[in-house]
């Protein structure tokens, strides 16, 4: 039991990834093996990056103890700045860097709030959901602006590598992931945050600066929201003020199925990249396998509960070892 | 006062209206076990509190060897060399001991802003060093803290203080929630600060645990100081008297 305990502690995307491999299989079984073909994997592999960068950000903020429901509409936002920025003559490095800039403000107001206040950062970021939503309504002035013709796609969607398998945005993505993933596991910002959200009062007591550990995790989370979606409307090639809808839940989901904690202290970023990946491959592979496309939202639910399930009963075991001493 | 490690002089604290401190003046000596007991609401944890960095006095003076210092929080006390060790202990469960051992102060290969990568190597063979010290005996510094038994983890959060180098250790509560034979544990580390040449604070409610280990007791009631007393000079009785 004390075994299973540490494993989960150690690689607590353990789970999802036994999971994700025994899907792959059933749907390449029931797919007659179009499910892995080289087409098929494009495709998910597509659009893996946008839905895998913002779950790195909600992962890691979650391990540091709070929550982001906003990140969808900031998925939105970010580009629709851009996008008005460039209609009014910004150059793209410009357009991009503002864009930064108003996901780092949103997330330090949803962290700087969330902590001078003392409220839940669930109740900040749904307020803030709402009025990033309506900002990017706004700006747009309610029709989506023309992108100029001379973006910079090469760098950020255009198909690349043996068999053009991957676009840009997987290796920003892969970048994304690999530095993040250093980060947290290997440096001391990243033992912060895990202290953080294991037991503040212990980080607090040992003079760690949480507030600001916190606050940097909010506006990690923002950028990298906000960046997907200047992926996904590169690709679209249009900037609609609807995009990311329900991708905050999604995030979540991907984040708790690959294992993160909902108290925080307790996660990886492999596992909020699992969690991804586990649900592009539920929505992929259900279509392939001729099952009815509206199962997807039953599965990704079903999921999500038997992750925070098994989530709560370990956390239990982790008590119950604990009361021995 | 010149052996004084740290010197409280008329320190007052009032919560929301509550007079919390009412100018408690204090010597705590090099090298010298203090036992503070008292009621809930004695003070003692104020004024705890206020050593380490946690809230800060509304008037009076704290002087550390000598020096007049201003603690703001509790990093300016651990630089001080001031450690407290508290009740429901500084350990975050979910991490493993090397981890926590420095948590907040990880020795790191560079740094950028105060950010850097981890020393991993130093931090592993210092905690199996730190930990040795203490006389804990532990399979691997990589076990989690949250496998740990009560008294290991206080263990660990003194292995942490040693290793530090703290002048002064408190330890706030250390034995609540142990068994006897952890709480046996708890005290032999305390005796064992004298040695190492370390001021320790014991806070307890258990007199018997306190006559035990501590050279001096510091008894208070109602925000202030009612007993300053050798051990040899005192009796368990005589203290439970004035509080």
């Amino acid at each position: 039991m004390k075994r299973l305990f540490k494993t989960y502690l150690e690689k607590p995307e353990l789970a999802g990834l036994i999971l994700l491999v025994l899907l792959v299989i059933v749907f390449q079984v029931r797919s007659h093996g179009v499910f892995l073909n080289a087409d098929n994997l494009r495709g998910i592999l597509g659009i893996l990056p946008e839905a895998g960068l913002v779950a790195i950000g909600v992962t890691i903020l979650m391990i540091s103890g709070e929550f982001d429901l906003s990140v969808g509409s900031v998925f939105a936002l970010m580009p629709m700045t851009m996008a008005v920025l460039m209609v009014h003559g910004a150059p793209f490095p410009l357009a991009l860097l503002a864009g930064l800039l108003v996901c780092a403000a949103v997330g330090f107001i949803n962290g700087y709030i969330t902590i001078r206040f003392a409220i839940p950062s669930f109740i900040t970021t749904l307020g803030m959901l709402f009025m990033a939503r309506s900002l990017t309504v706004v700006v747009s002035g309610g029709f989506p602006p023309l992108l100029p013709a001379d973006l910079p796609t090469w760098l950020f969607t255009s198909f690349v590598g043996p068999g053009n398998m991957f676009r840009m945005s997987f290796l920003w993505f892969a970048g994304a992931a690999l530095l993040t993933s250093l980060m947290l596991s290997r440096t001391n910002f990243g033992n912060w945050i895990k202290a953080t959200g294991g037991f503040l009062p212990a980080a607090a007591a040992m003079g760690i600066p949480t507030a600001r550990v916190k606050i940097g995790c909010f506006m990690l989370c923002s950028m990298l929201s906000g960046f997907a979606g200047m992926l996904q409307v590169l690709r679209l090639g249009s900037p609609l003020p609807s995009i990311g809808e329900g991708l905050e839940l999604q995030a979540v989901a991907a984040a708790v199925i690959g294992g993160a904690s909902l108290a925080g202290g307790i996660g990886t970023v492999m596992g909020g990249i699992i969690g991804t990946t586990l649900i592009r491959v539920i929505d992929n592979g259900l279509v392939l396998s001729h099952v009815d496309a509206n199962w997807f939202k039953f599965a990704i639910g079903f999921l999500t509960i038997l992750a925070v399930v098994a989530n709560a009963w370990m956390r239990k075991r982790a008590k119950a070892i604990k009361m021995e001493g | 006062m010149d052996d004084a490690i740290i010197s409280v002089r008329n320190l007052h604290k009032w919560y929301s209206g509550v007079h919390a401190l009412k100018g408690v003046s204090l010597d705590f000596r090099r090298g010298e076990a203090v036992g503070l007991v008292g009621d809930n609401g004695a003070g003692k944890s104020t004024l705890i509190n206020i050593l380490s960095g946690v809230h800060r006095a509304d008037q009076g003076e704290i002087q550390v060897e000598g020096r007049s210092v201003s603690i703001a929080n509790p990093r300016d006390a651990m630089d001080l060399g001031i450690e407290t060790i508290y009740q429901y202990n500084s350990m975050v469960p979910t991490m493993s001991i090397a981890r926590n051992l420095f948590i907040g102060r990880e020795p790191v290969r560079f740094s950028v802003f105060g950010i850097g990568v981890l020393d991993q190597k130093k931090m592993a063979s210092e905690s199996v060093r730190a930990i040795a010290n203490v006389d804990l005996h532990l399979r691997s510094p990589d076990a989690l803290v949250g496998e740990l038994s009560g008294g290991q983890r206080q263990g660990v959060a003194i292995a942490r203080a040693m290793h530090f180098k703290s002048k002064v250790m408190i330890l706030d509560e250390p034995t609540n929630h142990l068994s006897v034979k952890e709480t046996r544990k708890v005290i032999g580390f305390v005796r064992g600060l004298k040695e190492q040449n370390v001021t320790g604070v014991f806070i307890s409610h258990n007199m018997h645990h306190v006559f035990e280990c501590c050279d001096r007791i510091v008894a208070m009631a109602r925000g202030e100081v009612v007993l300053d007393k050798r051990i040899e000079e005192t009796s368990i009785d005589e203290v439970h008297g004035v509080l």
